[in-house]
């Protein structure tokens, strides 16, 4: 079968039975199988668990008691998101052997509605990164560049879909973890807003920042994965209420009216310029369909990396207290005592940037430094939502680039961390106002190599910059990865 | 800001991680230099802002007091690296 | 000459709550069951689940703030504690720093019939640990995490304390309190209500305090009468030595009578607390509020004076019978049978009181039913019974919770008012005893006495005793 095919695409031609779940189960396994020591953008295939779902999910739909639009497409789960039975390690060493007995809320709701889960995705270390070179499984790489990063954290989800082995896939976005791959492998990902999907069974890094969301080909697929994970639940007190979660209603191509406004600070010192170019085509674009697009100041850009990195470590120093070598997960061989059993565990079972986060995280709570770091990016943070709240009284959406630049190469950012930390410019400051954000393909610079388009929404108003982002995606045709293409796949 | 040995000592008692020599010197840097960069944020005037944990208004979420889990002890062991007798087993914790 | 020392304490106090699950899950709170069979993966710490607060929790809480005169923080939150422990599952207890649920309360306490206020600093929620069980087999450590996320209150005291007997009082009055709210059994023994005490000394007349110690594992009153008095002694020795004291936290070790510093290079003793971002603010309206205050239950210094009231029992009674909820709750449901109030009291005072002590149990402990004490004081005032074979019933209801009337009845205690019968026997105890026989017709009155004895030997104590005495004389 033709691999390059929609979630939502597939799901139809199941339904017609034009094509059978373990057909298309197997087509995508195989897929997997042939690309997977190029691209390692999995931590576990379960080939075996996947056959076997595909002809459970094949009969409930031949019974009509399946009847969704995602019914029997395949899936990639984040390898942060548990799942009942399977090898869940955040790629980490720590949680080499963790096999999880509950599934995240998210993933439930996809099992609900008929999804075949084929794998679990590479990631950054418990999703610290942008480039997915933290994994202890070691790196992912860019389908479009077997010899750059596929971004991160959830860069093994981005590249999965990028190539082919999945239609689509779940990540989750803590600082631009969702966008920023799918910006770096030509995909469309949205990081919905804070409280909209479900946090149970994400293993967190930054409770307060972090959020799961669908990476897919397109605009629609995501809108439709969107529509089925999002919703209250009683198992996390941070979710929210049903509100304007029609999102597939939104996927219409009119944008007359509609104000989109593009902060300047956006497009500053750092930008790559064909990056700029290819972003205010796309605001070109849209203003030619009848959006009114305006340039404005939206202030504090340049603060959000640093509220960020504070609260982000503060907030996983404390939750990955967790990993301790007691209840699950890796315990080094040796040790003298409790407290050297905890050290020699730890020490080794994370890597050294997640140990680096967490020194950080622990020294800003620390006794006479809480205020003066945590309280003050606390503070900060609601500086910044009130920016985006006073630019949201004259807009309808914010229009901007996912990221300063496009793919890096690999082992290009891992020496300077702060360097890499500023490749997050333009996402982090969405999780720190825990709004909802849009990535998609607008483009691609010289070496070939995709440039993503961001857009920003009021809170729970995904609806609108889905419609945004659909307007602007029949401006332009899917481009397939240089990976597939070259190898004829 | 400057990083000391001992603060890289003290942290590291707080966060139950024990590093090499190298792994310390590295560390002394990396956050010297990353406080050194959020220390950006005191540039802000942020009296009178008060500090948001949660955007949105949510308040009040609660359970009702009924018993939903029964006995599930081999699931919640299952992943234990040691375990004795139905309870996880860790190096001794009494004097 | 040697300086006069003061005694400077202030107290935490964790009581468990009394739902019927964990504060921030769905598992049991019920003592007792095999190791980690009330446990799920939030109370576990398992990576990706997440806390919801229990609402009752907060109800309870509410109604504890409220009976200690506090104010009630109407936006109140939860912060994360953090520190490394293997009974702390998340290595973070789910405590409230910043905006505990209560605050600015007071309790009167009395002491020698001096009356005095004790401050009370905050009351916050939090959950419990799970049990660490020393296994000497392999000499480490086992957890068990039943106990783990039980909701607590964490009641902190001022510094308001003085001696033990105020400390005690203090306790006494806390206990009785949140027992008649029904918001916790509080068993020192049992580890629902757990006392740390803060302890400093000060020379009489001083108004700064003096370095505080935290004392640690006080399992009764006594222990912490015991602690207190060695470790205000520890802290004048070393004061008198010219040494100081340590602001440290200390382990009663009830057995051996001292303490000991748990001092660790591991244990920074720097917690990190931050606002918990898993959890939502509370926001506590008047409404919400009032509701719990419509529901308060009449608490003790209002039953004891109702008592002396409406059923005329003396203070003193009235206060014993209010000194635990469980006393009062047989009392009232007692008469709510239409037994005499005063009868019931008797019965509670005098035999409950006695076979309590003899037991060495308290008044919680107690099973016996309200129906069975009433049946038992309808069978005395029918005088189906006399008061010895009742005395030796009510300790078969206070062991075993019997039914009085199948009792008597298969055990054939009823008295015997057969004219005939007891004329028979005391017929033959006459015959018996000649000797006493004489006496009493020589004058000496007080040889009834034992003629009546042997009759009611002979009849196994079952005769009305009315009755044995007016047939003697007329036999006499």
């Amino acid at each position: 079968m033709d691999l390059n095919i929609t979630a939502v695409e597939l799901g139809k031609k199941i339904k017609n039975k034009e094509i059978s779940v373990v057909e298309a189960t197997t087509a995508f396994l195989d897929s997997i199988e042939k690309k997977e020591k190029d691209i390692n953008a999995f931590v576990t295939v379960d080939r075996e668990g996947a056959l076997k779902r595909a002809e459970e999910v094949q009969k409930l739909i031949d019974d009509g008691i399946l009847t969704g639009p995602l019914a029997g497409v395949p899936v990639a789960i984040k390898d942060n998101m548990c799942i009942d039975g399977m090898l869940t390690t955040c790629s980490s060493k720590i949680l080499s052997n963790f096999k999880p007995t509950y599934t995240a809320t998210a993933v439930e709701k996809l099992e609900t509605a008929g999804a075949v889960i084929v794998g679990k995705t590479n990631m950054d270390e418990f999703a610290m990164g942008s480039t997915t070179e933290t994994s202890y499984y070691g790196e992912t790489k860019n389908p479009w560049d077997l010899n750059r990063v596929p971004g991160g954290s959830s860069g093994g989800s981005a590249a999965a879909v990028a190539a082919e082995e999945v239609p689509y896939a779940l990540g989750s976005d803590t600082g631009g973890s969702i966008r920023q791959p799918a910006g770096f492998c030509g995909v469309t990902g949205i990081k919905p807003t804070y409280g909209r999907v479900s946090r149970y069974g994400l293993i967190a890094y930054g409770s307060s920042l972090d959020q799961i969301g669908p990476l897919a080909k397109d605009v629609t697929d995501c809108a439709t994965i969107l529509e089925i994970i999002c919703g209250k639940d009683d198992k996390d007190s941070t979710s929210v209420k049903e509100t304007e979660d029609d999102f597939t209603s939104a996927l219409v191509d009119d944008v007359k009216g509609m104000k989109i406004g593009i902060p300047k600070d956006y497009f500053g010192e750092g930008l790559e310029a064909e990056v700029k170019e290819s972003v205010m085509s796309a605001a070109k674009a849209l203003e030619a369909k009848g959006a009114i697009v305006e340039e404005f100041d939206l202030s504090l850009v340049e603060y959000a990396i640093p509220a960020y990195y504070i609260i982000a470590s503060a907030e996983a120093s404390s939750n990955l207290e967790r990993f301790d070598g007691v209840k699950y997960g890796y315990r080094t061989g040796e040790y003298s005592d409790l407290h050297n059993m905890y050290k020699k565990t730890r020490s080794e079972g994370f890597g050294a940037e997640v140990k680096r986060r967490i020194m950080l995280g622990s020294f800003v709570l620390s006794s006479g430094y809480f205020d003066a770091y945590y309280m003050k990016a606390l503070r900060t943070k609601a500086l910044i939502k009130q920016a985006f709240d006073k630019a949201f009284e004259k807009y309808d959406v914010i229009l901007g680039p996912v990221a300063p630049t496009t793919a890096l190469k690999l082992g290009e950012s891992l020496s300077d961390p702060i360097k890499m930390y500023l490749g997050d410019i333009y996402t982090v400051s969405v999780n720190l106002a825990g709004l909802p954000g849009i990535s998609l393909p607008c483009g691609y610079d010289n070496k070939g190599l995709p440039i993503g388009l961001q857009l920003l929404g009021k809170h729970f108003d995904e609806k609108s910059i889905i419609r945004a982002a659909y307007a602007f995606e029949q401006t332009r045709e899917y481009k397939r990865p240089a990976f597939a293409v070259e190898r004829g796949l | 800001m400057q990083i000391t040995d001992e603060t890289i000592e003290y942290v590291g008692i707080l966060a139950k991680l024990e590093l090499s020599d190298e792994e310390k010197e590295q560390a002394k840097k990396d956050m010297s230099n990353m406080l050194e960069y959020v220390g950006k944020l005191n540039e802000l005037n942020t009296e009178g802002v008060d500090p948001m944990s949660h955007t949105f208004s949510v308040h009040n979420v609660f359970r009702e007091d009924v018993v939903t889990n029964g006995d599930d002890r081999e699931n919640m062991l299952a992943n234990a690296p040691e375990k004795k007798d139905g309870a996880y087993k860790v190096p001794r914790t009494f004097d | 000459m040697s300086k006069v020392y003061e005694t400077v304490i202030g107290l935490e106090v964790h009581v468990e709550l009394a739902t019927k699950t964990k504060i921030f899950c769905g598992c049991s709170t019920a003592f007792g069951g095999a190791p980690n069979t009330h446990t799920c993966p939030v109370c576990t710490g398992m990576p990706g689940s997440l806390p919801v607060l229990n609402k009752e929790v907060v109800n309870k809480a509410i109604a504890v703030g409220l009976a200690t005169n506090c104010t009630i923080t109407q936006n109140c939150k939860f912060d994360r504690k953090n520190y490394f422990y293997p009974d702390n599952p998340q290595n973070y207890q789910i405590s409230q720093l910043y905006y505990p649920i209560c605050r600015n309360g007071k309790v009167e306490i009395e002491v020698e019939g001096k009356k005095k206020w004790i401050g009370i600093h905050e009351i916050h929620m939090e959950e419990d640990a799970g049990k660490l069980i020393h296994d000497p087999y392999t000499d480490s450590s086992l957890v068990d995490f039943n106990r783990s996320g039980v909701p607590l209150i964490e009641i902190v005291s001022e510094p308001d304390m003085r001696s033990a007997e105020e400390v005690i009082a203090y306790l006494d009055k806390l206990r009785t309190t949140i027992q008649y709210l029904g918001a916790s059994d509080c068993k020192l023994n049992e580890g629902s209500m757990r006392a740390d005490v803060n302890l400093s000394i000060r020379e009489v007349g001083a108004t700064d305090y003096g370095t505080r110690t935290e004392m640690k594992n006080l399992n009764s009153f006594k222990a912490i009468a015991r602690a207190i008095e060695n470790e205000r002694e520890r802290q004048i020795d070393l004061l008198e030595a010219g040494e100081e004291v340590i602001q440290e936290t200390r382990r009663w070790d009830d057995a051996k009578e001292y303490s000991y510093a748990m001092r660790s290079k591991e244990d920074a003793q720097d917690y990190r607390y931050f606002p918990d971002p898993d959890l939502v603010p509370i926001i506590i309206s008047d409404e919400w509020l009032e509701e719990v205050r419509e529901k308060q239950p009449e608490f003790r210094e209002e039953k004891k004076a109702r008592y002396q009231e409406e059923y005329g029992l003396p203070e003193y009674d009235a206060d014993i019978l209010t000194g635990t909820k469980k006393l009062a709750d047989i009392f009232e449901e007692t008469i709510a049978l239409d037994a005499n109030p005063k009868k019931v009291s008797n019965w509670l005072m005098v035999e409950t009181m006695r076979l309590l002590k003899e037991k060495e149990m308290d008044a919680e402990d107690l099973t016996f039913s309200a129906v069975n004490l009433a049946k038992l004081i309808k069978l005395t005032d029918s005088q189906a019974i006399n008061s010895t074979v009742a005395k030796e019933v009510f300790e078969k209801i206070f062991d075993e919770n019997i039914d009085p009337d199948k009792y008597v009845e298969e055990k054939g205690l009823k008295t015997v008012n057969d004219e005939g019968a007891l004329r028979a026997t005391i017929e033959k105890v006459i015959a018996e005893n000649p000797q006493s026989v004489d006496d009493y017709r020589n004058g000496k009155e007080k040889a009834i006495g034992f003629l009546v004895g042997q009759t009611m030997k002979a009849m196994k104590g079952k005769a009305n005793p009315g009755m044995v005495n007016q047939i003697l004389k007329e036999l006499l």
